[in-house]
């Protein structure tokens, strides 16, 4: 074990909102009574107990938690190794784990008299859910989203769009998810009253990390008291795919005080990070500042930042968040990454041997439980993070198949 | 504090002579660096009292459509923090008077390395920064480092910095004090002159230091306007735009690019000088 390690690895950010060196409070000043506000607002209703039980109550009968731990027992089998379950939070309302967080952050807002949401997307499943929460609630909802990306997700804008949202299609930069968090940015700077910003992953300027890491953990609780319930200790290892990591966080977080527990964490390596075409900040970037913390980020020798790519929509982002990155840093999670290829084989695993058709983010987790399974001994119990269902993805997947729909 | 840069003996200058500053906002390398250079170079002929270069960035999230495109544009044609850095160089072999802001990101900066970039940037003959990204919170990554290395930090005051976080935004500031007179991105919005006086009555009640007011300024009207009670108007986007109208049709400066950045320019600094204002005692 690393001779540093902490007391306990659950008790960042501290007061400056850093995980180590990285996180912070990085924006424009016309930001940061915003921030600061909404810093306290959320800490105010961390310690309301009527807040988390709205929170519990719409979870439960909205949302549909807590979700599934399924044993998948003929991929177990077809493995040949450890034991294998499956979180399903793409059972969730709306198909993946993204409304966990939006329910708490619209909540909050709801909280702080705010009536104008914006939030951006990449694939367009966190603004689905902020699109559908909105409806639930009567409230205004704005989604920046890439306009390469509105192109690429059809569907999704259209679900949106039903939903009553705005989709405003992001032209600048390289026009996707790095360019709609942008815009979104901007929306926020000269719209500052009525405005709440949602953002959709473990990223940005404190306290975002560490709240959406807050509404995420719900994940990793149940699976906690799940596997307990089941067989009666704890899980041996977890893996879970990383964006900017909010399904993983939430998967981890609870875990990260049981020491014997190992964790992976599973980036989106592309065509392979040799080829610089990827979106595995980690492995293959370095710490840097953009949208407001400091983080491993893709860039160039200049600091400007480059690219990502991947063929999951939801994990191409050229950053990672903080929490992660310090997690990274002290030896705690095993940062690894898997290819577009080995993502797309394991959907078709996963479709044949469970009936489960998997979105591609969490694919990539799954590629890795297929290398890292066989390995470990059969009461070896391992838990992978479905947090997504693949409906949207059939497109994508059809025309790397050569399939024409 | 920093000492006596540029930028202090410009404003206590332009102070005794009664008149506003005029500051302008260019982006280092737009649209190549030869042109760029020469724009510069010919600033302060033309009525600029303070240069402001953007160092380009990818990702400029507080920056409107016009800074954008002119970021990348000049990151198109090969402008890095190297080359901006040269830029100042260029100038100061002309120019040892006219003061130099360096505004931009804090990441090119991170990467090119803190006690690198603060050494190089005085050595270039740089007298200011101002880093969007980098609140009073995060004053240990930058701020501090640059004041110590005798370069002035200025800050950006916004309608949303009320006088409970203005001592905040003001404390480790230096140089001016830079007020972003409406709420958005730059470029976006034109000022109300009449609130934006009270604004810059209200922040010179917290500091003794220069006021300059910028975003949404781009006519030589509205500098005098603002010129009655700041001192200094800051006019960046009209300018980008400018060049970006004299672009040709593959994004190649046109014969009339640098004359035309540097007419506007001249009709600007005639509205800033047309305000007469007490001269100090």
């Amino acid at each position: 074990m690393n001779v540093n390690a902490p007391n306990s690895y659950r008790v960042g950010p501290d007061e400056h909102g850093r995980y180590g060196i990285h996180g912070g409070r990085f924006v424009a000043e016309t930001l940061m009574p915003l921030i600061l506000e909404l810093e306290q607002a959320y800490k105010d209703a961390k310690a309301d107990p009527a807040f988390q039980e709205e929170m519990d109550s719409f979870l439960e009968h909205y949302v549909g938690r807590p979700s599934p731990l399924y044993f998948a027992e003929r991929l177990t089998e077809h493995l040949g190794g450890a034991k294998i379950y499956f979180k399903r939070d793409e059972l969730n309302h709306t198909g993946a784990h993204k409304i966990n967080n939006v329910m708490g952050q619209i909540l909050l807002a709801r909280r702080m008299g705010k009536t104008r949401i914006i939030a951006e997307t990449g694939a367009g499943q966190h603004g689905v859910a902020t699109a559908t929460v909105c409806a639930r609630f009567g409230l205004k909802c704005i989604v920046y989203m890439g306009d390469i990306d509105v192109e690429r997700q059809k569907p999704n804008v259209f679900r949106m769009k039903l939903l009553g949202a705005e989709v405003i299609p992001v032209s600048s930069g390289s026009h996707t998810l790095k360019d709609a968090l942008n815009e979104a940015l901007r929306d926020w700077v000269a719209n500052v009253e009525d405005t709440f910003y949602c953002i959709g992953t473990v990223a940005g300027p404190h306290p975002y990390p560490e709240m959406v890491r807050d509404f995420q953990c719900v994940i990793g609780d149940e699976t906690k008291r799940q596997m307990l319930e089941r067989e009666g200790r704890l899980p041996d290892s977890l893996v879970a795919a990383i964006g900017g990591g909010s399904n993983a966080m939430g998967l981890f977080h609870p875990f990260l005080d049981d020491t014997d527990v190992e964790i992976y964490g599973v980036e989106a390596a592309g065509s392979g990070v040799e080829t610089g075409a990827h979106a595995a900040s980690i492995t293959g970037g370095r710490p840097g500042i953009l949208h407001g913390n400091r983080t491993y980020l893709l860039m160039d020798d200049d600091g400007q930042i480059t690219e990502a790519h991947s063929i999951s929509a939801g994990l191409d982002y050229p950053g990672i968040g903080p929490e992660h990155a310090w997690l990274n840093d002290i030896g705690r999670v095993n940062y690894i990454s898997a290819t577009d290829q080995e993502a797309l084989d394991a959907f078709e695993l996963c479709c044949q041997l469970e009936g489960i058709i998997p979105a591609l983010e969490p694919c990539h987790a799954l590629a890795k439980v297929i290398e890292l399974a066989p390995d470990k001994s059969s009461d070896h119990l391992m838990v992978m993070n479905m947090c997504g269902r693949g409906d949207k993805d059939i497109f994508a997947v059809a025309e790397h198949l050569g399939v024409e729909l | 504090m920093s000492g006596d840069t540029r930028i202090d003996q410009r404003f206590a200058a332009l102070k005794d002579e009664g008149r506003a500053a005029l500051v302008t906002f260019l982006t280092a390398g737009d649209p190549d660096y030869a042109t760029s250079l020469e724009i510069v170079k010919g600033l302060p002929a033309a009525g600029a009292d303070v240069i402001e270069l953007g160092m380009p960035f990818t990702d400029p999230m507080a920056d409107g459509p016009a800074i954008q495109a002119s970021s990348l544009r000049a990151l198109a044609n090969g402008q890095n923090m190297i080359k901006t850095l040269q830029l100042v160089r260029d100038f100061r072999s002309g120019d040892d008077a006219t003061p130099i802001v360096l505004m931009g990101y804090y990441n090119p900066i991170y990467i090119y390395g803190v006690e690198r970039f603060l050494a190089d940037a005085k050595a270039a003959g740089v007298d200011g920064l101002i880093v969007v990204d980098l609140p009073p919170e995060e004053d240990s990554e930058l701020c501090i480092p640059a004041l110590a290395a005798g370069l002035n930090f200025i800050r950006l005051a916004t309608p949303t910095t009320d006088d409970h976080r203005l001592p905040t935004v003001l404390s480790n500031t230096s140089g001016f004090v830079y007020y972003v007179s409406v709420l958005g991105i730059t470029g976006t919005k034109a000022p109300d002159i009449a609130s934006v006086n009270q604004a810059v009555a209200r922040i010179k009640r917290h500091t003794p230091l220069p006021v300059a007011v910028g975003f949404g300024v781009r006519a030589a009207e509205q500098a005098a306007g603002i010129a009655g009670g700041a001192d200094g108007v800051v006019v960046g986007s009209a300018l980008v735009n400018t060049i970006l109208d004299s672009l040709d049709a593959d994004a190649k400066p046109g014969p009339s690019t640098v004359s035309a950045v540097l007419d506007l320019v001249a009709q600007l600094a005639g509205g800033v000088r047309s305000v007469e204002k007490p001269a100090a005692e």
